[in-house]
């Protein structure tokens, strides 16, 4: 399962723009990722400039 | 006030979506633009640079927007040979970009464009086959607007693409992992950009400093996607900072990415066009992409309103818009795409050599025809792509 840490994200959209199954929903300030879509390929997770998305696993 | 119905709907306010609007205003039909910030112009995403014909192309530019201009570049190599390179005239800016976008944008509300900022679009409105108009949260209140067309200039994510069925999908080499700092008490000369390439500086891409006048500076880096899963940009611009500058204060700090992909061939659907870094638009060699996005955006606005004219919005009546658009800079930036490709193979090994033999060149005598020359002897197939570029065929 990805993670993400939400008071250290930008917002910049990166992850978004990477992932396969667009699990991602992003806002001015919001961001979450559909657990049922996503697929865990992690993609966001190795994206993020600033290591925003974990991977809890 | 926002209206029911607009002949074309923006969704999105930076340089693209405004250069848009304003050809489509221009023609008397009537748009809006969606951002879903509170601000035109923050945050500012962006390296900032952009070259001289790509700014002169549209506008004379205002003292307000150039927080420097530039003559020169230096560039780094891996063990930290310099090369500088004097183009001897003025050759490209670096804009203050904050008030850059937010005067386009007031450009495109003097040709009678409306801006709506805070507004988050969220879907869009479909007619059977044809996309027409958004649904958009608008000050907390989510409203149904219509429209002939929809123009995506959402950026990176370019979510009316996904929604819209155009594959949008970036692949992870062609995605920079992009972070930068606008730094002040930096002395730095003023009217040079300096470039650090070699995988120990930023692997798949570069680390740049752009003057951004007296003291000021954008340090930033991007490093490719096939790259980034070892070592965020992050730590590598960190790492740097700490080593280089270790006295500067940060005042801001940007993340996000950066396409460098081929253009999308199809940026187009059913009443859908898709511009700027929504539709790859970037120059894959360099990152840049306040021009050609404002290009791509410019192209749109005049199809779009032919499409107006013509009450024809389907993806055959579009099909003028890539077209036009490879033409005047697509074709270019699917070579920059190859050089790319190219130069990413050279390595640490080549980058310092070629450094080397160019460092031995008289300062005056140095051009980006003899770091070329020195390039090619390390990959001679880099000629052929080059060449292509400069006689533009």
């Amino acid at each position: 399962m990805i993670k993400i840490l939400e008071n250290k994200c930008d917002f910049c959209g990166t992850c978004v723009s990477v992932c396969p199954v667009d699990c991602i929903e992003l806002k001015e300030s919001n961001i979450s990722i559909d657990d049922d879509l996503c697929i865990d390929c992690k993609l966001c997770v190795y994206i993020c400039p600033i290591e925003v998305l974990k991977d809890s696993d | 006030m926002i209206k029911n119905h607009y002949d074309v709907i923006v969704v999105g306010g930076g340089p693209a979506g405004s250069m848009a609007a304003i050809e489509i205003s221009k023609a008397g039909y009537s748009v809006c633009i969606f951002e879903k910030d509170r601000d035109i112009g923050m945050p500012v995403r962006c390296g900032e640079a952009i070259g001289y014909s790509g700014l002169n192309q549209f506008f004379k530019p205002k003292e307000s927007w150039i927080a420097s201009k530039l003559n020169g570049v230096k560039l780094i190599g891996p063990n930290g040979i310099d090369v500088d390179v004097d183009f001897k005239t003025e050759t490209g800016y670096i804009l203050n970009r904050r008030v850059f976008d937010y005067d386009l944008s007031k450009i495109a509300v003097e040709h009678g464009s409306e801006v709506f900022t805070k507004s988050y679009v969220k879907n869009l409105l479909r007619d059977g086959d044809y996309v027409r108009g958004v649904v958009v949260d608008y000050l907390g209140e989510e409203k149904k607007i219509y429209s002939k067309i929809v123009i995506g200039a959402d950026g990176i994510e370019s979510r009316v693409g996904r929604w819209a069925g155009i594959n949008t999908l970036v692949k992870m080499k062609d995605m920079e992992s992009c972070m930068q700092y606008s730094v002040s008490n930096i002395d730095i000369k003023q009217s040079q950009m300096i470039m650090y390439v070699g995988s120990n500086h930023a692997p798949g891409g570069y680390l740049w400093i752009f003057p951004k006048g007296k003291g000021s500076a954008n340090i930033g880096i991007g490093i490719s996607g096939k790259y980034s899963k070892n070592k965020s940009a992050k730590k590598y611009l960190d790492e740097f900072v700490n080593k280089e500058f270790p006295n500067i204060s940060i005042l801001t700090t940007v993340c996000g990415g950066v396409v460098c992909a081929k253009p999308q061939k199809k940026p187009i659907a059913n009443g859908v066009m898709l511009i700027g870094d929504a539709a790859h638009q970037t120059n894959p060699m360099t990152g840049g992409g306040i021009a050609s996005g404002m290009k791509g955006g410019q192209i749109a606005g005049q199809v779009a309103a032919e499409a107006l004219s013509n009450n024809d919005y389907s993806i055959a009546a579009f099909e003028k818009y890539p077209k036009k658009m490879f033409k005047s800079f697509g074709n270019n930036h699917n070579r920059f795409y190859r050089i790319k490709e190219t130069i990413n193979q050279l390595a640490d090994d080549d980058l310092n050599y070629i450094a080397t033999q160019v460092s031995r060149v008289p300062v005056n005598k140095r051009s980006l025809s003899n770091i070329f020359k020195h390039a090619v002897y390390k990959k001679p197939s880099l000629i052929i792509d080059v060449l292509k570029v400069f006689a533009g065929v």
